[in-house]
């Protein structure tokens, strides 16, 4: 049974059998508007907590995506290389971003739950 | 992630607003601060959807140009007042016309890029850019001679009607206007709202812009809109349209130290002026002229897919520094990402391989064409 998680930085963070799915939210996809240009982290990569390690770029501007737990990149999603806008249209589900084998699992339940994420929009 | 909430996010204060500000709202736009102004960034379909609508078969695309300032000169010595000002031909400027031309500092440096057009002999009608207005404005002002007045018109709304379908629709609703040829200019009826139009744009499209009374400007702006081939566009779909253009960019592409030789705009200045080069900074931009500048605008393509932005390091191939993006991002008509910036005079040649310092990374590209996408204008 997945779980998923929030960042402040409008990242969802779906953790499934100690590998984490990280992708942006909707309101994140909302506020960028056409997505454009995605770059994703080499497979293998070892990045920290709060780590930028994708890009992803609307026709106005670029976005980093942070790294939300410290770990391994293990897969990388090309299908958002290929067509950028799947982003807009699937953002919490086709539209990821990449996988990370977290180096401390249980890092993960310090991320923000879905409550504390939409409080957090409501405040912005 | 990091969410920019637009370009000017960090300006305070109050923003003004346009005379359409209550229609951007009701059209589900997402507004956003520029220039001090708070105006529409895009609308519910979005700028890639605005941007190709505005270049599509024989539809139009309407933007709310407002922010940008309007103004008059009157007296019959206002075109030579302003001609010291200016290089361009505007003494030369028939009534019915409108041409492109710049204010320029002693350094060369240029100022604002307007447009001029003449309403009768002793009337000229301006246009500046809205991040400019306040400036351009009282510059003019202070050098103007006796006889010669400037009358603001603050109380006026623009509107830019871009694309193919642009001139069917003021065919329809304004024919005098569809008669214009490309930069004509004068009064002109639209669906019986008296307006100032001009044969213009800053898409690289034909199209219109229209100067109407704040008060009949949400009138006129919902009976375009009502036409079939309308669609509203923001300020994203016009800043990519015009990229694509191959246009500036106040405050990005050109600025008070850029001269109109190094930003390719040598073509603004009039041949007559080149005889006496008697405006600011003639002596340098002559100097240039006849022997180069250091740095020349151009067109750059890379040849990946990410986009370089403004500010990007340009790098020629062997690594040394040659320039900077001063206006970079994804061109809609042509699904890949386009520059524009200055670079060494000697890596200006069409073709020539550079190399853009993206996060950390030198990402090939090279020297191309502008504009990136054909104008379109009427000829």
């Amino acid at each position: 049974m997945s779980e998923t998680r929030f960042t402040k930085d409008h990242e969802w963070v779906r953790l499934d059998g100690g590998i984490v799915t990280i992708g942006i939210t909707e309101h994140a996809q909302e506020a960028l508007g056409d997505v454009v240009f995605v770059e994703l982290p080499e497979p293998g990569r070892e990045v920290a907590e709060g780590e930028a390690c994708a890009v992803v770029e609307s026709v106005k501007a670029a976005s980093d995506v942070y790294a939300p737990l410290t770990g391994r990149v293990v897969e990388t999603n090309q299908a958002i290389v290929d067509d950028p806008a799947l982003v807009n249209r699937a953002a919490t589900g086709e539209g990821w971003f990449f996988r990370l084998e977290p180096s401390d699992p249980a890092a993960f339940a310090a991320l923000l739950d879905e409550a504390a994420y939409e409080a957090l929009l409501e405040s912005e | 992630m990091t969410l920019e909430t637009g370009p000017g996010a960090a300006d305070h204060g109050p923003l003004k607003t346009t005379p359409l500000d209550a229609l951007h709202k009701a059209l589900g736009a997402r507004m956003v601060p520029f220039a001090g102004w708070s105006m529409p960034v895009q609308y519910p379909a979005g700028v890639l959807a605005e941007h190709l609508h505005c270049r599509a078969g024989a539809s139009a695309a309407l933007f709310d140009v407002s922010h940008m300032g309007q103004a008059s000169l009157h007296g019959s010595g206002a075109a030579a007042a302003l001609e010291a000002l200016v290089p361009g031909d505007i003494q030369g400027l028939k009534t019915g016309r409108q041409r492109y031309t710049v204010l320029t500092n002693a350094g060369g440096g240029i100022i604002d890029d307007l447009m001029v057009a003449t309403l009768a002999p002793d009337r000229l009608f301006l246009v500046v850019n809205a991040s400019r207005r306040d400036i351009d404005l009282p510059h003019i002002a202070a050098h103007l001679p006796a006889g010669v007045t400037l009358e603001r018109h603050d109380d006026r709304a623009l509107l830019a009607l871009q694309g193919p379908g642009a001139a069917a629709v003021m065919a329809r609703l304004g024919p005098a206007a569809a008669a214009f040829p490309f930069m004509g200019f004068g009064p002109v009826a639209i669906g019986g709202i008296d307006c100032l139009a001009s044969r213009s744009g800053y898409t690289g499209e034909d199209g219109f812009e229209i100067s109407v009374p704040a008060v009949q400007a949400e009138a006129l702006a919902r009976l375009l809109l009502d036409q079939p081939e309308v669609k509203p566009a923001g300020l994203g779909a016009r800043d990519s349209l015009r990229l694509e253009a191959g246009l500036c960019l106040y405050g990005n592409d050109i600025d008070e130290g850029t001269t109109p030789v190094e930003a390719g705009l040598g073509w603004v200045i009039g041949p007559r002026r080149r005889t006496d080069w008697a405006f600011p900074g003639g002596s340098i931009i002559r100097d240039q002229i006849e022997h180069g500048s250091p740095r020349v605008r151009v067109g750059i393509r890379p040849d990946g897919r990410a986009p370089a932005r403004a500010g990007t390091t340009i790098l020629g191939e062997d690594g040394s520094p040659a320039g900077t993006v001063t206006s970079g991002g994804f061109a809609p008509s042509l699904n890949a990402p386009v520059a524009m910036g200055y670079v060494r005079r000697d890596l200006a040649a069409l073709g020539t391989a550079l190399q853009l310092q993206v996060r950390g990374r030198a990402l090939p590209a090279r020297v191309v064409p502008l504009p990136f996408v054909p104008h379109r204008y009427l000829r």
